[in-house]
């Protein structure tokens, strides 16, 4: 028995070499298996392992480590002005107090990375971008605004997700006034006697909370929270089959460069005032995208039997190659199979019949709507 | 009584007459985690020692059985392609995968017995 490639690639770093984060040492402790991750050593699970770490978020409550991600404050005479000129989301309309999913695009629309910009305070934006393309992605900032915004990287802070329909009643506990807020909501709270900054959101589908804390203080404030019985930590493993069933992009994988917000299926994320100024890079071409079709589109594909589809996997019709998956594994919640891909344009309808080729054979799956299973985001009482 | 014999595969191969039994350790399905899926090989093929044989899916990853010896694939553990969990419960037992009628035993001489993997496992 041996390693496929469809296993994490390993051009990591050699362990000595990888980057912590203040939770490594607890998530060791509390029997976290370890693997190099984005140049980190990070959790990939514990001992319940990756299905029930998964069923575990949805049931009750997760604890991820996710200080690997990047966070930064972006300051500027007006932040929100700048950091229009390089995604499409609308930032001026960004309340204090509001989070938005954003995406950092290069010259041409293409997606560099997808990021999550907020406004806790009056101290500029805030801005949460994925570990792997964190260089990428302050380059491209740096460069793209040098003369009107500062970013300033922060390092000395912990990030840590706690997702489920159990986390408001959790924290209900720790950090009442959080539990106030509705999805895309941010603000700083106090935790254990430390400020910290939260948003309710997250990257699992689920409703939760994502907490920014002070890095010293992070192992105290989570050996706290996870006190609680109903709290579990939970490694990359599941936060990946998590996002998947969510129907969520992993950046670099279900997009990259290549793809342009319409493209990739996320044409939500260019709002109507953007689209009417057209002043986003690459607008011509997305404007143009949403008018007629992109070549190709990103779906969701549902394998029509128990084989997973890898990403890298082919898909044909009619023995024509066209498309492939980008993410794709066996979803626990939804009980079998789930995969997302980019097909050609005109195979991109719900119910569409593909073929996936698996280890040089076929297997039937057809096109479906995402998510895969059902959002449990929190919209507030009675919504 | 059969012949425990082990690959570094981390598969295990359990011998009696000219039958070989093959599965995977209780080290491999640690390491795997929650298998998903199970692809067996076709009754009647033959293959040789080395051969990509079977299919292991975990909810992370993919991964492959070899043939731990030549010979022709004489049954198959199809009650594992509805329940691939059984793999995971009981590895060296109702987790079998498939038998091989042995063509050659001499290819024993290149297997591990239990202590040979036992070190081997602990090397690791």
């Amino acid at each position: 028995m041996s390693k496929e490639t469809t296993d994490e690639k390993n051009k990591e770093k050699s362990e000595a070499e990888l980057l912590t984060t203040p939770l490594t040492d607890l998530m060791q402790e509390l029997g976290g298996k370890m693997v190099p991750f984005a140049g980190y050593l990070m959790p990939v699970q514990f001992a319940m392992g990756v299905r029930r770490e998964h069923l575990w978020t949805r049931e009750s409550c997760g604890l991820f480590d996710v200080s690997h991600m990047g966070q930064a404050r972006l300051r500027a005479n007006n932040p929100a002005q700048a950091l229009e000129k390089i995604v499409p989301g609308n930032i001026k309309g960004l309340d204090s107090h509001l989070q938005r999913y954003t995406l950092l695009l290069n010259e041409d629309g293409g997606i560099i990375d997808d990021l999550m910009v907020s406004r806790p305070d009056d101290d500029g934006l805030m801005l949460v971008v994925n570990a792997a393309c964190k260089d990428k992605d302050y380059a491209r900032i740096g460069e793209a605004l040098h003369n009107i915004a500062e970013l300033e990287t922060i390092e000395d802070r912990a990030l840590i997700a706690v997702q489920g329909p159990k986390a408001a009643e959790v924290f209900a506990k720790f950090m009442p006034a959080a539990c106030d807020m509705v999805f895309m909501q941010c603000g700083h709270f106090s935790l254990f006697g430390h400020d910290v900054i939260a948003s309710r959101s997250g990257y699992t589908g689920e409703d939760g909370f994502e907490i920014s804390l002070p890095g010293r203080h992070a192992e105290e404030i989570v050996r706290e929270i996870l006190s609680d019985q109903r709290i579990k930590p939970i490694g990359l493993g599941a936060r990946d089959s998590l996002r998947l069933e969510a129907g969520l992009c992993l950046s670099g994988h279900d997009f990259t460069e290549e793809h342009t917000p319409i493209s990739a299926g996320l044409a939500w994320a260019v709002p109507k005032t953007r689209r009417e100024r057209a002043d986003f890079p690459g607008a011509e071409r997305i404007l143009s995208e949403l008018k007629s079709q992109p070549t190709k589109k990103r779906v969701g594909i549902c394998p029509i039997g128990k084989a997973p589809a890898r990403e890298g996997t082919e898909i044909f019709v009619n023995g024509k190659r066209i498309g492939k998956i980008t993410s794709g594994g066996f979803g626990p919640s939804f009980g079998g199979p789930i995969a997302m891909g980019y097909v050609k344009a005109e195979y991109s309808a719900i119910d569409t019949e593909l073929d996936l080729i698996i280890r040089g054979k076929p297997y039937p799956a057809k096109v479906v709507a995402m998510p895969f299973v059902p959002q449990n985001y929190y919209r507030g009482k009675g919504a | 009584m059969a012949d425990l014999y082990f690959t570094e595969e981390h598969e295990w191969v359990s011998v009696n007459g000219d039958t070989a039994i093959v599965g995977i350790t209780s080290y491999a399905t640690e390491q795997l985690g929650d298998i998903v899926f199970v692809e067996l090989p076709d009754i009647g093929k033959t293959v040789k020692a080395g051969d990509e044989t079977a299919v292991v899916e975990s909810v992370k990853s993919a991964s492959e059985l070899f043939a731990p010896l030549s010979g022709e694939i004489i049954s198959a553990n199809e009650a594992l392609e509805d329940a691939p969990e059984t793999v995971n419960e009981d590895p060296q037992d109702r987790g079998w995968f498939f038998s091989i009628k042995i063509a050659d035993k001499s290819e024993l001489a290149s297997l591990m017995d239990k202590e040979a993997y036992d070190s081997f496992v602990q090397g690791l």
